[in-house]
C-alpha cells in the first residue's frame, strides 16, 4: 500500500512567518486596545472562538495521554515509536492552549491567581489545576528526549524511577479535564441548547476525546511516514482504528439514546439552524468515520485511515464549537462570529505550534526510538522515493531504509 | 447572628418612574441618564411589560451561581445577603457573565484592566445598618427592605389579602434555591421575562454532581490504573518466562524464533 500523496506544503515557512507576525500584531492590538475594541466578545457572548481553539487543543492533544497509557500502563508496546511525537504534539498544544487562555483573560496580568485562591466549587479552578499539572507532568515525558540529547543520563534514570506514578498521575488529570471542559457547561441548562446541554456532556467530552486523541495517533503515524511508509506497521494502524471505532459507537450511542430519554426529538426533527449544525456535526464527526471504519479494507488503506481520521478530528472540531459557540447562540439570540483579531491570533499561535514541532523534531532525538522496521523491499519499496511532508524532509531518518 | 435581608418588589405598585434606578445611580456615582437595560453604568432598570413595571438587578441569589463558577473567589456571599465582587483578585475569565442564570453581571469590555459590575446590595449601607439607596428612593413602597424571613410574611400576607390581585408565588422565595430579591406580581411571573426553565434547584448543584466525582477519578482511577499496569505487566513478564523455558527445552539445536 502505497501512501497517499499527502498535500506536501511547499513554502510553508513564508506562510507560517506571515501568520505568526500578524498573530503577533493582532496580540499587541489586543494588549493595548482591550478586549472589548479587538474582538467580537460581548456581555451576551463572554466567550468565543478562543474558548473552542482551547477545547479544540486539548481534545486533539489527547494522542499524549491515550498512547502513553496504552505502552506504558497496558503495555502495549508495539506502538513505542510513536509514544514520543505524540508526547511532543500534546506538550505544545498544551503550552499553547495555555497561552490562549492567558491572551483571553481580561486581567492576563492576574493568570496565577487560581494557583494561590482557590474555589473547590468550579469547574474553572479545577481545570486550571489540571492544565498546570498536567502540562508539568508532560514536561517531565519530554525532558529524556532533550536530556538524552545532550547526553545527561543521570536524570533520565531518576525520570525513569518516578515515571510510573507520574503517568498514572497524567492520565488520570487528563481524564479530569478532559471531562471537565464538558463539566463547564452543566450550569447553564438554559442557556446551552437542548441539542447539546446533557448532564453527561463530562462523560461525552471523555469519550470522545479518546476517539480524536487516537485518530490524531493514526494522523500522525500516517504524517510522519518516510519513503511511502507509515510510522506505524499497517496492523498496529488497522487495531488503533478498531478502538477509534469503538469509542465512536459508543458515544453515538450514549449520545443518541440520551438525546431521545430527554426529549429532544421535537428540535431532532425539526429543521433549523442548530438542527442542521448538529446533523453535520453527527455525521461527518461520529457516523460516517463510524461506518467506513467498520471495513477491514479502510482499516488497512493508508487513504482509507487518512480520510477517516481526519473526518473524526474534524466532527470533533465542529461538536467542541457547536458546544462553545451554536448552541450558545440560542439563548441570548445573539449571534457570534468572531472578529479579524480573535481568527490571527488563533493563526498565528497554530503557526508557532507548527514551527515548534518541526524545529524540535528537527534538533531532539524525537523519532529516534524508533526501531529498524523490517524492510519488506518487494511490497513497500516505493517505485520512486516520496519527497516526505514538509517536517520530515529536515530530519536525518534515524531509520536504516 | 446577622439576620439576612432582602427586598420585596411589588409589581403591582411599581409605576415606572425610575427613582430607584436614579437613586441607585446617584449612590454608585454613575451618570444620571435613563437607561432600560442593565448596564456598567446602570446596576438596576425597569422592564415594561403592557402596564406592568419589573425591575431587573443583582437577585444576590442565597446559593450564587457566580460565586460557585469563579475560579478565584472573587465574588463571595456575606452572610447579610450581598454577593459582593474583588476586583483584586478576577482574573477576568468571564465565566460569571456565562452562568448567571439571571445575566447580571456586566463587564468592562473597553478597558484594558477591565471588572465586571453589577448591583451591590448596597453591602456598605447595609453593614452601617442603612436600608438600599433604591428602595429609599423608592416613593410609592414598590421596593422594600427589610428581614427577609419578615419580607415573606409580608408578601405572602399581601397574596392572602388580595388574592384575585396577586398571582400566589413570591418569585425568589425558592426559585435556585431561593434570592434576596423577592417579588409579587398580578400576572404569571413568565409574562414578565422570568425564565420558566429555571427551577428551585440551586444551580451550583449542577455542577456539585460532577466536581464531587473528582476525589474518586483519583482514588480509584489510581488503583485501577496501577492495576492494569501490574497485570498487564506480569502477562509480558510471564510470556517471556514461557518462551525462555520453551526454547530451553528445544535445546540449543533449535533458533528461539525472533517474534518481534
Ligand atoms: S443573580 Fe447572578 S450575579 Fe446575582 S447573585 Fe445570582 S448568580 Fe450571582
Ligand atoms: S470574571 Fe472574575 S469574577 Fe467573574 S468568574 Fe471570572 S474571575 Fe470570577
Ligand atoms: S441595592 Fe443598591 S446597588 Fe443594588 S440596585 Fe439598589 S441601590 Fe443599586
Amino acid at each position: 500500500m502505497r501512501l497517499p500523496r499527502l498535500p506536501h506544503v511547499t513554502g510553508w515557512r513564508p506562510i507560517a512567518t506571515i501568520l505568526i507576525l500578524a498573530g503577533a500584531l493582532a496580540a499587541t492590538a489586543r494588549f493595548t486596545l482591550g478586549l472589548g475594541a479587538t474582538t467580537n466578545l460581548s456581555d451576551a457572548f463572554p466567550w468565543g472562538l478562543w474558548i473552542g481553539f482551547d477545547f479544540l487543543g486539548i481534545g486533539l492533544a489527547a494522542s499524549g495521554f491515550t498512547i502513553v497509557a496504552a505502552v506504558h500502563l497496558f503495555h502495549a508496546h508495539e506502538y513505542e515509536p510513536i509514544v514520543r511525537p505524540a508526547i511532543l504534539t500534546a506538550f505544545i498544544g498544551y503550552l499553547l492552549v495555555v497561552l490562549v487562555l492567558i491572551i483571553d483573560l481580561g486581567r492576563p496580568d492576574h493568570f496565577w491567581h487560581p494557583l494561590v485562591m482557590w474555589n473547590p466549587h468550579s469547574v474553572m479552578c479545577e481545570i486550571s489545576w489540571c492544565l498546570m499539572l498536567y502540562t508539568t507532568v508532560l514536561s517531565l515525558e519530554f525532558a529524556p528526549i532533550v536530556l538524552e540529547k545532550f547526553n545527561i543520563h543521570s536524570p533520565i534514570k531518576w525520570i525513569h524511577a518516578v515515571s510510573l506514578p507520574f503517568m498514572i498521575f497524567g492520565v488520570l488529570l487528563s481524564t479530569l479535564h478532559q471531562s471537565s471542559f464538558g463539566s463547564l457547561y452543566l450550569i447553564v441548562p438554559n442557556r446551552l441548547h437542548p441539542l447539546w446541554y446533557t448532564p453527561l456532556l463530562p462523560g461525552l467530552f471523555f469519550i470522545s476525546c479518546i476517539a480524536s486523541g487516537l485518530s490524531m495517533v493514526t494522523l500522525e503515524s500516517l504524517l510522519f511516514s518516510r519513503n511511502g511508509r507509515p510510522f506505524l506497521p499497517t496492523h498496529l494502524q488497522a487495531k488503533l482504528a478498531k478502538i477509534v471505532a469503538l469509542a465512536l459507537a459508543v458515544y453515538l450511542v450514549v449520545r443518541i439514546q440520551d438525546l431521545l430519554s430527554r426529549g429532544t426529538l421535537h428540535e431532532m426533527i425539526t429543521l433549523s439552524y442548530y438542527s442542521v449544525a448538529f446533523y453535520a456535526e453527527l455525521s461527518i464527526g461520529f457516523l460516517i468515520p463510524f461506518a467506513m471504519l467498520l471495513f477491514e479494507k479502510v482499516r488497512t488503506s493508508q487513504t482509507g485511515l487518512y480520510v477517516a481520521s481526519l473526518l473524526v478530528v474534524l466532527g470533533f472540531a465542529f461538536n467542541r464549537m457547536n458546544t462553545a459557540i451554536t448552541g450558545l447562540e440560542h439563548y441570548p439570540s445573539q449571534t457570534y462570529f468572531p472578529s479579524l483579531i480573535e481568527v490571527f491570533i488563533m493563526l498565528g499561535i497554530t503557526a508557532i505550534g507548527f514551527c515548534a514541532f518541526s524545529y524540535i523534531a528537527q534538533y531532539l532525538p524525537v523519532f529516534k526510538t524508533a526501531e529498524p522496521e523490517p524492510a519488506h523491499p518487494q511490497e513497500e519499496a516505493p517505485s520512486r522515493v516520496e519527497e516526505p511532508l514538509f517536517v520530515a524532509s529536515q530530519w536525518d531518518d534515524p531509520r536504516p531504509s | 447572628m446577622a439576620k439576612k435581608k432582602a427586598m420585596l418588589i411589588d409589581v403591582s405598585l411599581c409605576v415606572g418612574c425610575n427613582a430607584c434606578q436614579a437613586g441607585c445611580k446617584a449612590q454608585n456615582g454613575q451618570p444620571p441618564n435613563e437607561e432600560k437595560f442593565l448596564s456598567l453604568t446602570a446596576y438596576t432598570a425597569l422592564s415594561k411589560y403592557n402596564d406592568l413595571y419589573v425591575r431587573r438587578m443583582c437577585q444576590h441569589c442565597d446559593v450564587p451561581t457566580c460565586v460557585s463558577v469563579c475560579p478565584v473567589g472573587a465574588l463571595t456571599k456575606s452572610e447579610l445577603g450581598p454577593v459582593s465582587y474583588d476586583g483584586e483578585k478576577c482574573i477576568g475569565c468571564r465565566y460569571c457573565l456565562q452562568a448567571c442564570p439571571f445575566h447580571v453581571p456586566k463587564y468592562e469590555w473597553s478597558s484594558t484592566k477591565p471588572s465586571i459590575r453589577k448591583c451591590t446590595f448596597c453591602a456598605a449601607r447595609l453593614a452601617k445598618g442603612q436600608p438600599t439607596a433604591c428602595s429609599e428612593a423608592c416613593p410609592t413602597g414598590a421596593t422594600t427592605f427589610g428581614d427577609r424571613d419578615q419580607l415573606l410574611i409580608e408578601a405572602a400576607r399581601r397574596i392572602g389579602a388580595e388574592p384575585g390581585k396577586y398571582v400566589p408565588k413570591i418569585y425568589g422565595e425558592q426559585d435556585v434555591g431561593g434570592t434576596s430579591m423577592l417579588f409579587i406580581s398580578p400576572v404569571p411571573f413568565e409574562q414578565l421575562g422570568f425564565d420558566s426553565r429555571l427551577g428551585k434547584t440551586p444551580m451550583p448543584l449542577l455542577t456539585m454532581s460532577a466536581l464531587s466525582k473528582v476525589p474518586n477519578v483519583l482514588s480509584v482511577g489510581g488503583v485501577l490504573l496501577a492495576g492494569i499496569w501490574w497485570i498487564t505487566d506480569r502477562r509480558t513478564e510471564v510470556q517471556a518466562y514461557e518462551a525462555s523455558e520453551a526454547s530451553k527445552k528445544k535445546g540449543a539445536a533449535i533458533q528461539p524464533k525472533d517474534d518481534a
